[in-house]
C-alpha cells in the first residue's frame, strides 16, 4: 500500500476543505485535498442564493442582529459563541472571497449587492434586511470556482477521485486517513499530523432530497465507526422548497426578492404563520405550514405540492400592498434569477415568467454532525475534550453555530468562516506536532470489508436497499415525528441494514472505476447515518426546530436545551450491532444570552 | 412509455479489450425521467457494472457530460421527452475512454490550469478594509464565463481538439475570459502570452460545435473571439461593447 506523508489532509473538497486547505497552505502547512469527486464537482456548487454578511451596503445591519436571527433560527439550540464568531467573521471572510475575486453583483456604488433572506432582519426581528451577499443565483458554484483556483494558486497538491474509507487513529490520536483510488481501486495511506474532515451531508438517507447523489454521509459514518460521538443527528432540515417530485432545490432567495407561497385557493397562507415576515420566516417554520396546508387538502388540485409564484404581477401586487416602493420585472428575474427560471424549464416545463413554480419540501441541510469546538477541532465527550489532530467544518460537522434549524446562507457563512478558522489552527498545530504513524496493518479492515462487498453474491441489491430505505425515512422521519412512526421506520431500516451485511449482492467485481462496489459502500454509510438520526429523534422528546413532534408539540426548554451525543460502543468497524448510546449532558453555550436577555429563549414569532 | 438503450461499453478488466455496444429496455419511463434517471434504472435493476461519472443530477456540478444521440450533453439535463424512446449513449470524445462513459480527465484539466485559471492582483487591497469596487455593468462582461462548469461538453466537441489534444480548447479558453475580462484582475499579460502561443486560441477554426454543446447556454464561441482580439490587442481593454451584453429571458 502506498503511503503518502502531508502535515494535513483535507477529506473533501467543497467550501469547507478548499477553505481549510488554503488557509493552512498559506501558513506554511505541506497540505493534501483529497476528494472522492474533482473539486469543482463538490456540493457548495450548488448554493444558490447567497452568503449572509453584515455589510449594510443598502441598509443599517450589524453582526448582533445576525447573531440574534442565528439564536432565534436555531431556536435556541446553537452555542452561542459559535453564533457570535459566524456571525462577526462572516463580514471578513465575504470580504476576502471578493479580494480573492469572487465576482458579486453590485450595487450603484460599485459595492457588494446584498438581498433578502429567509429569518434575516434587522433590529432584533424588526423586519427582513438585505443581508445575502449574492452572484446571481450561483452564489455556491462562484465560491467553489474561487476557493479551487486561489488553492491552485497556491500549489496545494490535490488527489482527485481518492475516497477516503477510513480514519487512522494511533495512540488515541487521528494520523490520517485510509483512500481508495477511484481510478485503480487501490488502496493508499495518508499519514498526517492534522486530518481535517469535510466531507458534506447525507441527503440521500431520504427519497425527495435536494442533495447530491455522492451525499451519503461518508465522513459521519466513518467517524461513528471508529467510536467518535455524533451530536444533534436528530435535526435535519428540509427545505420548503424543492421543485415537486424531483427535490431540486428553489432558491429561498426567490422568497427574498418577493416571492410567494399559494395554496389552491391562491391564498398567500405565510400571512397567517408568520404574521411579520411572511415568505421569509425560517424554513422549519415555511416547511411545517406547508405540510399543513397539504394536510388540509389546500394543495394544488388537492394535490401535495404548493406554488411559489415570482410572476411580476403577483410579486408587484404584493410588494405595493406592503407599502413598498420596489418594483420587479422579468429583466430583474432573468438577470437574478437565471438559475431558477433554467431549472424550472428544463426539468418541470414551468415558465415561472408565465406560470408559478410548483414546489414541495426537500430534505436539505444537517444541522447535527461531527462535534467540533469553535477552532474546528473535533471533540470526543460533553466536556468538550479535543482529539489530537481531527478537525472538521462545513456541513458534516457541528460546530452547533445553526441549533435545531439552519438560517439559509448560514451554510455558506459556516464553510467560510470555520473552513478558515480550520486552516489556521492547523497551520499552527502542524508547525510543532509530530507526526504520529499510522497503525500497522492500517488499511486491514477496511479492505476487508470492501472485499466483503465485492464478491458479494446474495440476493439484496443496493438500489433496492436504497430505496426502501429513503422511503422509510422520507414517511417516518421527516418534517412531522411520532414516537409511533419513527419506531416503525427505524425497525425498517435495521431490517435493511441487517439485509445489507448478510444478503447483500453486487455485480461488478473489478478494480477499475467499480462504482457498483462504491455505491454499495456508501448505502452501508447511509444506512448508519439513518439509524442514528432515528435514534436520536426518538429520544428527544420535544419539538424544535427543524425536529418536530407530534406527540411532543412544545419546545421543552426544562428537559431539552440541551445537545445530544450519540456514539456506537461496537468493536470492530462494521458490526451486526451498532451498540449505540445516548447522552444528553452537553450543554448549551449561551454566552450572548449572559450579556444580554434578548438572547434568552422565548417563543419564536415570525 | 417504452425506451431502448444502446450503450458504449468498455471495460478490458472484465475480458473484453475492444469497445462494443450493449442494449438494454427499460419499462414504465416517465417523460420527465432524466436520461441520467434512465441510466441509473439500468445499472441499478440490470447491470451494475456500468459505469459513469455523475453527482448533482441538476446541471450544476458538471459530472455526467457524455455524447446523447450523437450531441455532447449532461445526462442529467436531458429529459426523455427529449430525446425519444431510442436513446444512444457513448462518451465524450478526444479524451481517452477508461471504462464506459469514464473518459481521462486529466488532459482537459491540465488546459485549463494551463491558462492560469485564478484571479490576479497583487496591488494595494482598499485602504478601509472593504471590497473592490467595481460597476454591475463591468461584472456583467463576465456573466456568461463565470456560467462554466468545467464538463468538457465544448471542447470534446471540438473538431480542432480531436485532431490535436494539445489545443488548449474550449473550456480553457472561457475560463481564460473570465479573468481577461474581470475589471478587476491584473494578471492579462500572462494569460495572453499562454493563448497567443500555437497552442492556444488561433487553433479554434470557429466551427461553432462548442456553442450548443455548452448545458450552460454559454456563448462559447463568442467568448473565444473576443480573447482572440484581446490576444491580438496585446490586452483585454475596450474589446467587449457592454451594450451587446446578453439578457436571457
Amino acid at each position: 500500500m502506498q503511503t503518502h506523508q502531508f502535515d494535513a489532509l483535507i477529506v473533501g473538497a467543497g467550501g469547507a476543505g478548499l477553505m481549510a486547505a488554503l488557509y493552512a497552505s498559506q501558513g506554511g502547512a505541506k497540505v493534501a485535498v483529497v476528494s472522492k469527486l474533482y473539486p469543482t464537482r463538490s456540493h457548495t456548487g450548488a448554493a444558490l442564493g447567497g452568503i449572509g454578511a453584515a455589510l449594510g451596503n443598502h441598509e443599517e445591519d450589524r453582526p448582533e442582529w445576525h447573531m440574534y436571527d442565528t439564536v432565534k433560527g436555531g431556536d435556541y439550540l446553537a452555542d452561542q459563541e459559535a453564533v457570535r464568531v459566524l456571525a462577526e467573521e462572516a463580514v471578513d471572510a465575504v470580504i476576502e472571497l471578493e479580494h480573492m475575486g469572487l465576482p458579486f453583483d453590485r450595487t450603484s456604488e460599485g459595492r457588494i449587492s446584498q438581498r433578502r433572506f429567509g429569518g434575516h432582519t434587522s433590529n432584533f426581528g424588526e423586519k427582513a434586511v438585505r443581508r445575502a451577499c449574492h452572484s446571481a443565483d450561483r452564489t455556491g458554484h462562484m465560491i467553489l470556482q474561487t476557493l479551487y483556483q486561489q488553492c491552485l494558486r497556491n500549489e496545494v497538491r490535490f488527489f482527485d477521485e481518492y475516497q477516503v474509507v477510513d480514519l487512522l487513529l494511533n495512540q488515541g490520536v487521528a494520523c490520517g486517513a485510509v483512500a481508495i483510488q477511484l481510478g485503480s481501486g487501490e488502496f493508499h495511506c495518508f499519514n498526517a499530523k492534522a486530518t481535517l474532515f469535510a466531507t458534506g451531508g447525507w441527503g440521500r438517507v431520504w427519497q425527495v432530497t435536494s442533495n447530491a447523489h455522492s451525499l451519503t454521509g461518508d465522513g459521519a459514518a466513518i467517524l461513528l465507526r471508529r467510536g467518535l460521538p455524533l451530536e444533534d443527528m436528530e435535526f435535519y432540515q428540509f427545505h420548503p422548497t424543492g421543485l415537486y417530485g424531483l427535490g431540486v432545490l428553489l432558491t429561498e432567495g426567490i422568497r427574498g426578492e418577493g416571492g410567494v407561497l399559494l395554496n389552491r385557493h391562491g391564498e398567500r397562507f405565510m400571512e397567517r404563520y408568520a404574521p411579520t415576515i411572511k415568505d421569509l420566516a425560517s424554513r422549519d417554520v415555511v416547511s411545517r405550514s406547508i405540510y399543513l396546508e397539504l394536510r388540509e387538502g389546500k394543495g394544488i388540485g388537492g394535490s401535495d405540492y404548493l406554488h411559489l409564484d415570482i410572476r411580476p404581477e403577483t410579486v408587484n401586487r404584493y410588494l405595493a400592498e406592503a407599502g413598498e416602493t420596489r418594483r420587479i420585472d422579468e429583466d430583474f428575474i432573468a438577470r437574478n434569477l437565471a438559475e431558477t427560471l433554467e431549472v424550472c424549464r428544463t426539468y418541470a416545463g414551468v415558465d415561472p415568467l408565465q406560470e408559478p413554480m410548483p414546489v414541495q419540501p426537500t430534505a436539505h441541510y444537517a444541522m447535527g454532525g461531527i462535534p467540533t469546538n469553535v477552532n474546528a477541532e473535533v471533540i470526543v465527550d460533553a466536556s468538550g475534550k479535543v482529539l489530537q489532530g481531527l478537525y472538521s467544518a462545513g456541513e458534516v460537522a457541528c460546530v452547533s453555530c445553526h441549533g435545531a434549524n439552519r438560517l439559509g446562507t448560514n451554510s455558506l457563512v459556516d464553510l467560510v468562516v470555520f473552513g478558515r478558522r480550520g486552516g489556521k489552527r492547523i497551520a499552527n498545530f502542524v508547525r510543532e506536532a509530530p507526526l504520529v504513524p499510522p497503525p500497522m496493518d492500517a488499511a486491514e479492515e477496511v479492505r476487508a470489508e470492501f472485499e466483503r462487498i465485492r464478491n458479494s453474491s446474495g440476493k439484496s441489491r443496493p438500489g433496492e436497499l436504497r430505496a426502501r430505505m429513503q422511503d422509510e425515512m422520507m414517511t417516518h422521519v421527516g418534517v412531522f415525528r411520532s414516537a409511533e412512526g419513527m419506531r416503525q421506520g427505524l425497525d425498517a431500516v435495521l431490517e435493511l441494514r441487517q439485509r445489507f451485511l448478510q444478503d447483500l449482492g453486487i455485480d461488478d467485481r473489478g478494480q477499475v472505476f467499480n462504482t457498483d462496489l462504491m455505491e454499495a459502500w456508501e448505502l452501508g454509510c447511509l444506512l448508519d447515518t439513518a439509524v442514528v438520526t432515528a435514534e436520536s429523534a426518538l429520544a428527544r422528546e420535544e419539538s424544535r426546530g427543524a425536529h418536530s413532534r407530534e406527540d411532543f408539540r412544545e419546545r421543552d426548554d426544562a428537559n431539552w436545551l440541551v445537545h445530544s451525543l450519540i456514539s456506537s460502543q461496537a468493536s470492530g468497524l462494521v458490526t451486526e450491532q451498532l451498540e449505540l448510546s445516548l447522552n444528553h449532558d452537553k450543554p448549551v453555550d449561551r454566552s450572548l444570552e449572559a450579556e444580554d436577555a434578548r438572547f434568552a429563549p422565548k417563543e419564536r414569532v415570525y | 412509455m417504452d425506451i431502448s438503450f444502446r450503450i458504449r461499453r468498455y471495460n478490458p478488466e472484465a475480458g473484453r479489450s475492444k469497445p462494443y455496444w450493449q442494449e438494454f429496455t427499460l419499462n414504465d419511463v416517465e417523460p420527465t425521467q432524466r436520461v441520467l434517471e434512465l441510466l441509473h434504472r439500468v445499472k441499478w435493476e440490470q447491470d451494475g457494472t456500468l459505469a459513469f461519472r455523475r453527482s448533482c443530477s441538476s446541471g450544476i456540478c458538471g459530472s455526467d457530460a457524455m455524447r446523447i444521440n450523437g450531441r455532447n450533453a449532461l445526462a442529467c439535463k436531458l429529459l426523455a421527452r427529449d430525446v425519444g424512446p431510442k436513446i444512444q449513449v457513448e462518451p465524450i470524445l478526444g479524451l481517452r475512454v477508461i471504462k464506459d462513459m469514464i473518459v481521462d480527465m486529466e488532459p482537459f484539466l491540465a488546459h485549463y490550469r494551463q491558462v492560469l485559471p485564478w484571479f490576479v492582483n497583487d496591488g494595494p487591497l482598499p485602504a478601509d478594509g472593504r471590497e473592490r469596487l467595481q460597476t454591475q455593468q463591468d461584472k456583467d462582461l463576465i456573466n456568461d464565463s463565470t456560467n462554466c462548469i468545467l464538463c468538457a461538453a465544448c471542447t470534446t466537441s471540438c473538431p480542432s481538439f480531436w485532431a490535436n489534444g494539445e489545443y488548449v480548447g474550449p473550456a480553457a479558453i472561457v475560463q481564460a475570459h473570465r479573468f481577461l475580462f474581470d475589471s478587476r484582475d491584473t494578471g492579462d499579460d500572462a494569460r495572453l502570452d499562454v493563448l497567443g502561443a500555437p497552442d492556444g486560441v488561433w487553433r479554434c477554426r470557429t466551427i461553432f460545435n462548442c456553442t450548443p454543446a455548452c448545458p450552460r447556454g454559454i456563448e462559447v464561441t463568442r467568448a473565444i473571439g473576443e480573447v482572440k482580439l484581446a490576444v491580438n490587442k496585446g490586452s483585454s481593454a475596450g474589446i467587449i461593447d457592454p451594450a451587446t451584453i446578453k439578457q436571457q429571458h
